[in-house]
């Protein structure tokens, strides 16, 4: 008698809780909010050492956390969520550990494309993101196994980081463009069109960001950053502005210069605009811009952060998105991984809600 | 709602809304022409009675002695030599310190002042916290002193802010050079007035065989500009057949981004002030394991206190790197 009034009494409170959370996110949407949100899951051996548990526990106890925090998210209609999962600087740790640790993630992907899983709950896109190469080979299996059999829903996304390091992201997406321009070089070269090839250079408006797409120059001058800062060729660069997605470009006065002249020929919606002037006999070559690099970014499937959270305050990236979040604000509540809880995600969006306005006007300066 | 006093304890607690009208300079600066700057330190007014007088004199002589320190100090003679607080252990110091020098804006706009007065009062500043870092064994300080991102800013503001930059370097110049302190430039200077371009040039020249502290001003800098740039250069290698794709490595980016002036390029810590908790694209790729410290005060307002409140904070930290301490 008395554990079925226990049982009804935790029930009721289970329903309170999730009428109050729904007016509180309701209250919280009257407000512009995160499409993206960032999680460095920092905490768990010290939330472990803590309450007195075993080793691996605190890994588990930050499992239930993770699901916690996206059901939070999810609910309250963020789109996209990040996690930092597992670095490739953790591989340093103990073997027993990283062992442990392995076997926990193969656990929970299982679990994860289960039917009662978060996954269905919310119609999750699930992306391993990282080096997966450097993953043993049962874990690799399932994260791409996950990966197709969520590859179909469209309402939400979960981005897991797994071997990650902002470095690797980088060095990997600088090696793809320069294959990528390699074989775009090849091509060009191939069809002998070298002399017709329209010449046009362009700034491009990437993540806020103007570029100025600069004639790299490799004639030996003393700093590196003086060869890319010739006035001749920054004279000619004209803005462009990308209107409604549309970018409008002008075409720019070359100047011949030896080494790596380069021309981009890229086609924005179609349109190519001619420069007949500038190299005319010289070997064209397309450059690398801000884009291309973006482009082969394991995390090109998703926008950029909105607010990036990281547990048991530590005040640093550890290598995570260094890319992705140059204008995203870091939160570091001292609360240890397993403890995050309902409200620090609401402070966390209150905060975003309170510079939002700031930081659109700035985004539409730029 | 902001308010409510939640039970979360926060290492940064961000600071009350305070209203973000920097877009709103334009207009001000258009109204506003720069004016020179009031002294900082207002004179006390004269008062009547003999006791008061006395302690009046006393005062101002005070004021006086401490000008005159300030002044040889800002000369490079520091008569004291800023011994290291007790507070701080000799050997955790942060080799590298990066800053993002933002709030002059701000804190001129809460003093009713013109911007002008603000990067003035914010360029005092940044010399004390050169001085210091000369005298506490910090070997590199990293400054963001303008963002390729703030050329959209209104043309009287930069204008100012180039003439600024050429002033301090120029009157700085002795004090480098007696301090043994080298100066690196980065950022895409193509776009800075050429005056201001050759003037850094002569300057990094004259310094270059300084050792002691080694500062680096970020102008017209942008963290993912580094990059491209330094994928730029890589792929020209590439396409030269210096290099081979499967070469490309972290260490080889390294090497080619724009720190790599210095021995030391990833910063220790870095400092942003006026409460603002992001990185800006200010040294993306450095700053990968780099301690950040939030400070609320503005810049001009950062002075030795609030430095040596961050040194603690950093040498409180335990720095893991991704393994087990």
């Amino acid at each position: 008698m008395v554990k079925a009034r226990g049982d009804s009494a935790s029930h009721l409170a289970g329903g309170l809780d999730s009428f109050l959370r729904k007016c509180i996110f309701s209250i919280l949407s009257v407000g512009p909010l995160p499409n993206h949100i960032a999680l460095i899951m920092d905490g768990n051996r010290r939330y472990a050492k803590k309450q007195n548990m075993a080793e691996g526990a605190g890994h588990k106890a930050g499992y239930l956390a993770l699901m916690r925090v996206l059901s939070h998210c999810y609910e309250l209609g963020v789109k996209y969520v990040t996690v930092y999962a597992f670095s490739i600087d953790n591989f340093k740790r103990r073997p027993e550990e990283v062992h442990s640790l392995m076997d926990l993630m193969l656990e929970k992907i299982e679990e994860l494309l289960e039917e009662e899983s978060i996954v269905n709950q919310y119609g999750l896109r699930i992306y391993f993101i990282g080096n997966l190469k450097l993953l043993n080979e049962p874990v690799r299996v399932a994260a791409e196994r996950a990966m197709a059999a969520t590859a179909k829903n469209t309402k939400a996304v979960l981005l897991i980081c797994v071997a990650y390091t902002s470095y690797d992201e980088i060095v990997h997406a600088v090696q793809e463009s320069c294959k990528a321009k390699r074989n775009e070089t090849e091509a060009l070269n191939a069809t002998k069109g070298i002399n017709s090839v329209p010449g046009v250079e362009e700034d491009m408006k990437i993540n806020e960001v103007i570029v100025c797409n600069l004639q790299v120059s490799c004639e030996n001058s003393s700093s590196k950053f003086r060869a890319l800062n010739r006035t001749t060729a920054c004279n000619g660069v004209i803005g462009v502005e990308k209107k409604n997605g549309v970018a409008v470009h002008h075409p720019i006065q070359g100047t011949s210069e030896d080494g790596w002249d380069e021309v981009a020929s890229t086609t924005r919606n179609g349109e190519i605009e001619g420069n007949e002037e500038s190299k005319e006999k010289q070997v064209v070559l397309p450059t690398i811009k801000v884009l291309d690099i973006e482009k082969h970014m394991y995390m090109s499937v998703a926008p950029e952060p909105d607010i990036l959270i990281r547990t048991s305050g530590e005040n640093r990236l550890s290598n995570f998105l260094l890319w992705q979040t140059t204008n995203c604000p870091l939160y570091s509540p001292t609360a240890l991984w397993p403890e995050l809880g309902f409200w620090h995600l609401v402070w966390a969006v209150l905060n975003f809600q309170r510079s939002y306005q700031y930081f659109e006007k700035k985004k539409k300066q730029l | 709602m902001l308010s409510l006093p939640l039970p979360i304890p926060t290492k940064n607690t961000l600071i009350p809304l305070r209203p973000k009208h920097s877009c709103s300079r334009s207009t001000r600066a258009q109204t506003h022409p720069f004016s020179p700057l009031p002294s900082p330190k207002p004179l006390k007014p004269l008062e009547p009675t003999t006791v008061a007088r006395v302690a009046l004199r006393e005062h101002v002589q005070e004021e006086e002695e401490e000008e005159r320190r300030d002044r040889s100090a800002l000369a490079g003679v520091s008569p004291e030599g800023e011994p290291l607080p007790s507070e701080l252990q000799d050997d955790l110091m942060p080799k590298h310190v990066a800053v993002i020098m933002d709030g002059n804006g701000r804190w001129a706009r809460q003093r009713g002042l013109p911007a002008s007065a603000g990067h003035n009062a914010g360029a005092r500043s940044l010399r004390e916290l050169v001085e210091l870092c000369g005298h506490w064994g910090i070997r590199v300080l990293t400054v963001f002193a303008f963002s390729y991102d703030n050329w959209i800013r209104p043309k009287v503001e930069v204008d100012f802010l180039m003439t600024l930059f050429e002033r301090e370097i120029k009157s700085q110049l002795d004090i480098f050079l007696r301090e043994g302190i080298r100066i690196s430039v980065i950022g895409d200077s193509s776009k800075l007035p050429e005056s201001l371009q050759k003037l850094i040039s002569d300057a990094e020249e004259a310094t270059k065989a300084n050792s002691r502290l080694q500062l680096i001003v970020a102008v017209s800098y942008s963290g993912k500009y580094d990059i491209i740039q330094a994928c730029r250069s890589i792929a020209s290698k590439v396409k030269d057949g210096a290099l081979e794709l499967e070469d490309i490595s972290e260490s080889l980016i390294e090497q080619e981004l724009e720190t790599n002036c210095t021995e030391f390029p990833y910063p220790d810590l870095l400092i942003r002030t006026s409460g603002e908790q992001r990185v800006s694209n200010f040294l993306l790729w450095q700053l990968a394991y780099t301690e950040f410290f939030f400070a609320r005060e503005l810049w001009p307002d950062f002075g030795k206190s609030e430095f040596v409140e961050a040194l603690i904070s950093f040498q409180q930290r335990q720095r893991r790197y991704g393994a087990r301490l």
